[in-house]
């Protein structure tokens, strides 16, 4: 019955701490149960039994019991304070990354989440961790406030603009956990995922030597509509021709783009890597300069494939 | 029944206009705030029309957005916050405590129109492009967007004045204008929740006011208060906004509780359980809920120990309203039921409040709160407590009080057709909701994995039912108005001094000044024929 509603109810267990944070639930989950079917079946009961046609027995009217009243009062209260005890008891541990952490640096910004490793390495949307190892992330964001939220890990955190916060995880599940903004920041929030990969101490010190992809052997182009989605360029530019934050990547290659200060450009490859790494140097007529820089993020190779990957797109 | 009332005493619209006849201010609060509640509800099928399939069903990201704020700004700003207090709360107060009318008449009339203005400038917003920031206005976003944010600010300082002119005028009145014999523990509970209503009105409301005009002074004058650009502290203002917001939730529910304590002993035929208990937990509701603004913010970044005493504290509100609850079925214990139109809404309340308020007991408790912090977990939690608790007993006071307002009973066949579709469709909306918060699914969200899709639609469907319900009671409410006056001045059996006057009442509320000789809810006192009797 416990395992069956923690399945039905909450996602996987990705850490030791979700299974605790899940005990909680649970219990709360019966304790729900218990009081509504008290209610409700009181009421029924009553409603039934003491319907006004029916003409049962009804006695005299007591409208005061004070020891009902106390116990009605003090049993709440006790099991409140238990609550109390053990959601706070959950939280402390949370709250308290250990000493010996791996430490990630997280910056949020609309709509893609940035991490950089201790040996420099950055990547976006995309969070490589070891499994079994404590991992703290000191977050920051660079415009409104986004939160940090691994549903599979029970954990969220506020980032915000001006101030570090923190969060700290162990992962007992090798495999990918999805990450999700779960504070409103705009058109893009819903579109704002990540994917944490846990992986073996090995493949993950592999991945760290290796500069993060293995991505060398991939034809450009290809490369390219991976690059699209996973630093999310999908949530700004379509495919379709249809107006998005940003413009359409359809037809852009080769054509005319009037730009907001009345000049009129081509859209060659010197333009569109300009876009890529300068994005406010020239912004085309009709969108917000709100795109932000890739400078130092993308490798030479990853530029020269998102543009062969725009050029597809006829 | 069809003499002069003060519906007929005088007439066209300039008569309305300048009424100070508490019972006109509240029948033009009552469409006012129903009109604002069918546009939040279209607003509302609209964004579950939205959430149908992931990804564009019929409008975009933008749209989507701009939508969700007014649904959350209109139903809390427009409608649930003076639903009860001003518009049934307005009509019934003074004729509960035997009063000829509030103690502030024009200042009655003066915080109408402050509503009327208010709601117009926050609807003009609509024909400027909308605002897309939710309605807490959280900064620094609420700072950079664009869009009408200076002018919703403005409105929502100027129904906040209304609000706060509604709740001075309840204390006042409460004070001085009993009727002879009506000590305090003879009042209504209805008035007790009225009075604890009205006392954080006007001590929340005026942080409200600060906080908006603090971010006006940002958006428009460049002042750093909020936004870390300008050396501000964009979580500063969400202690100020929940320090006014999280009370405003009391100021929303309270009313509704109100309601419940009067409709309960009525269709029981019973004294009500612990009158005193109920009296002092409204009391006692007020005071804690000024304490417990923080529990909005356990992943704000805030102080693990602020997030410690606000958690501690928030259970607390949890004692009184259970105690309410517990005291509400035991009234009905030996009574003699009747289950009309209130009282299907009553007992309604009772199951979806206990439901609203137990899942609070999740997001008090810290550990898994953290998971369940802005997911649909959260918004379920809020629509039981808001839509299944307030909004219920809002519909269950129109019910109870309909037929004294307007002199006209409705089709009691099609009020129960239409308060099981209600709810009905609103557990398929929201219980659906939980189940997707608990997995994970954030709310705000235009975009959803697939995973999420067969509860989305569960839940749209559900929005149907209960837009289909509420249809049905607009159309049989606005029927009996068309029926000739019809309703006794005592339909319900009711012993409360609404019911001792003509319905609708006279201008004057009363023929003599009542002179009050018992409790309320002395069913006790009244045999089974005389309560029947009154009835004529």
């Amino acid at each position: 019955m416990i395992s069956w509603l923690r399945d039905l109810l909450m996602p996987a267990a990705g850490t030791a701490y979700a299974r605790q944070v899940d005990d909680l639930f649970v219990f709360l989950t019966g304790l729900t149960l218990f009081f509504f079917l008290l209610i409700a079946g009181l009421t029924a009961w009553f409603v039934v039994r003491y319907r006004r046609a029916r003409g049962a027995a009804r006695g005299a009217a007591v409208s005061q019991h004070t020891g009902l009243e106390v116990a009605w009062s003090v049993i709440p209260l006790a099991l409140v304070i238990v609550i109390f005890f053990w959601g706070f008891h959950g939280y402390i541990n949370a709250a308290v990354p250990p000493a010996e952490a791996l430490e990630i640096k997280v910056t949020g910004r609309k709509w893609l989440w940035q991490f950089e490793y201790p040996n420099g390495l950055r990547t976006i949307n995309e969070l490589h961790v070891p499994l079994g190892k404590p991992v703290k992330l000191v977050m920051v964001s660079e415009d409104v406030i986004h939160s940090f939220y691994v549903p599979t890990f029970r954990i969220k955190q506020d980032v915000l603009p001006g101030k570090y916060t923190q969060l700290w995880f162990q992962a007992a599940e090798a495999g990918v956990h999805r990450l999700l903004c779960a504070e409103y920041c705009g058109t893009g929030h819903s579109d704002m995922l990540g994917a944490i990969h846990v992986q073996s101490a090995e493949e993950y010190a592999q991945w760290l030597e290796k500069g993060g992809e293995g991505a060398e052997a991939i034809p450009a182009a290809q490369l390219g509509r991976l690059l699209y989605t996973k630093y999310g360029c999908d949530a700004c530019h379509s495919l379709d021709g249809s107006r998005g934050e940003g413009p359409s990547f359809r037809g852009v290659f080769g054509h005319p783009v009037r730009l907001a200060d009345g000049r009129t450009v081509t859209a060659d490859e010197n333009y569109l890597r300009e876009s890529i790494v300068q994005p406010q140097a020239k912004v085309v007529a009709g969108f917000q300069p709100v795109m932000p820089t890739f400078q130092g993020l993308l490798r030479e190779r990853e530029i020269t494939a998102l543009i062969e990957f725009i050029k597809e797109q006829k | 029944m069809t003499g002069r009332n003060y519906l007929n005493e005088r007439r066209g619209l300039w008569s309305w206009l300048t009424t100070r006849d508490h019972k006109r201010i509240g029948v033009m609060y009552l469409w006012s705030t129903l009109l604002a509640f069918f546009l939040g509800g279209v607003f509302a099928l609209l964004i579950r029309l939205e959430l149908l399939t992931p990804g564009k069903t019929v409008m975009s990201a933008d749209t989507y957005n701009k939508m969700f704020t007014l649904h959350g700004a209109v139903m809390i700003f427009l409608f649930i916050i003076p639903s009860i207090p001003a518009a049934l709360g307005n009509f019934v107060l003074p004729l509960l405590l035997g009063a000829k009318d509030v103690a502030f008449p024009r200042l009655n009339l003066a915080s109408y129109y402050l509503y009327l203005a208010g709601a117009l400038m926050a609807l003009a917003t609509l024909a400027m492009g909308g605002i897309d920031t939710g309605w807490t206005f959280y900064t620094p976003y609420s700072t950079s967007t664009g869009g009408a944010v200076n002018l919703v600010t403005l409105a929502v300082f100027v129904l906040g004045f209304s609000s706060i002119f509604t709740g001075i005028n309840f204390i006042a009145t409460v004070h001085k204008l009993r009727a002879p014999g009506m000590s305090w523990f003879r009042m209504p509970l209805f008035v007790w929740g009225m009075y604890a209503t009205a006392v954080i009105q006007i001590l929340a409301t005026p942080v409200l006011g600060i906080t908006v005009l603090l971010l006006l002074m940002e958006r428009l004058l460049g002042i750093g208060i909020f936004d870390p650009k300008l050396g501000g502290d964009p979580v500063l203002f969400q202690h100020f906004f929940w320090f006014y917001s999280h009370p405003a939730v009391y100021i929303m529910i309270l009313p509704g509780m109100a309601i419940i304590s009067e409709v309960i002993p009525v269709f029981s035929r019973r004294p009500i359980f612990g009158y005193r208990a109920i009296a002092f937990s409204s009391v006692a509701i007020a005071g804690v809920s000024f304490l417990v603004w923080g529990h909005h913010m356990f992943v704000s970044g805030q102080s693990v120990l602020a997030s410690a005493i606000f958690s501690f504290l928030t259970f607390l509100v949890a004692i009184p309203s259970a105690v309410k609850v517990f005291n509400w079925v035991a009234t009905m214990y030996r009574g003699s039921i009747s289950l009309q139109a209130p009282m299907l809404y009553a007992i309604s309340f009772l199951l979806l409040f206990a439901i609203g308020g137990l899942t609070g007991l999740f997001l008090g408790a810290l550990a898994t709160d953290v998971h369940l912090h802005d997911t649909y977990f959260v918004v379920a939690h809020f629509h039981y407590v808001m839509m299944g608790g307030t909004v219920i007993a809002f519909l269950a006071g129109l019910h109870y009080w309909w037929p004294k307002m307007f002199g006209r009973m409705y089709s009691e066949r099609w009020s129960r057709v239409a308060a099981a579709l209600i709810f009905v469709g609103f557990n398929a909306t929201f219980l659906a909701q939980f189940v997707m918060g608990s997995r994970g699914m954030p709310r705000r969200y235009y975009n959803y994995l697939p995973e999420f899709q067969p509860l989305h639609i569960l839940s749209t469907a559900g929005s149907w039912v209960l837009a289909l319900g509420l249809l049905i009671m607009a159309g049989y409410l606005l029927a009996s108005l068309r029926r000739r006056p019809d309703a006794p001045p005592n339909p319900w059996g009711g012993l409360t001094l609404e019911w001792q006057t003509g319905s609708p009442p006279p201008t004057h509320n009363f023929e003599r000044t009542p002179r009050v000789e018992g409790g309320p809810y002395d069913f006790h006192l009244v045999s089974e024929e005389a309560a029947a009797g009154r009835q004529r």
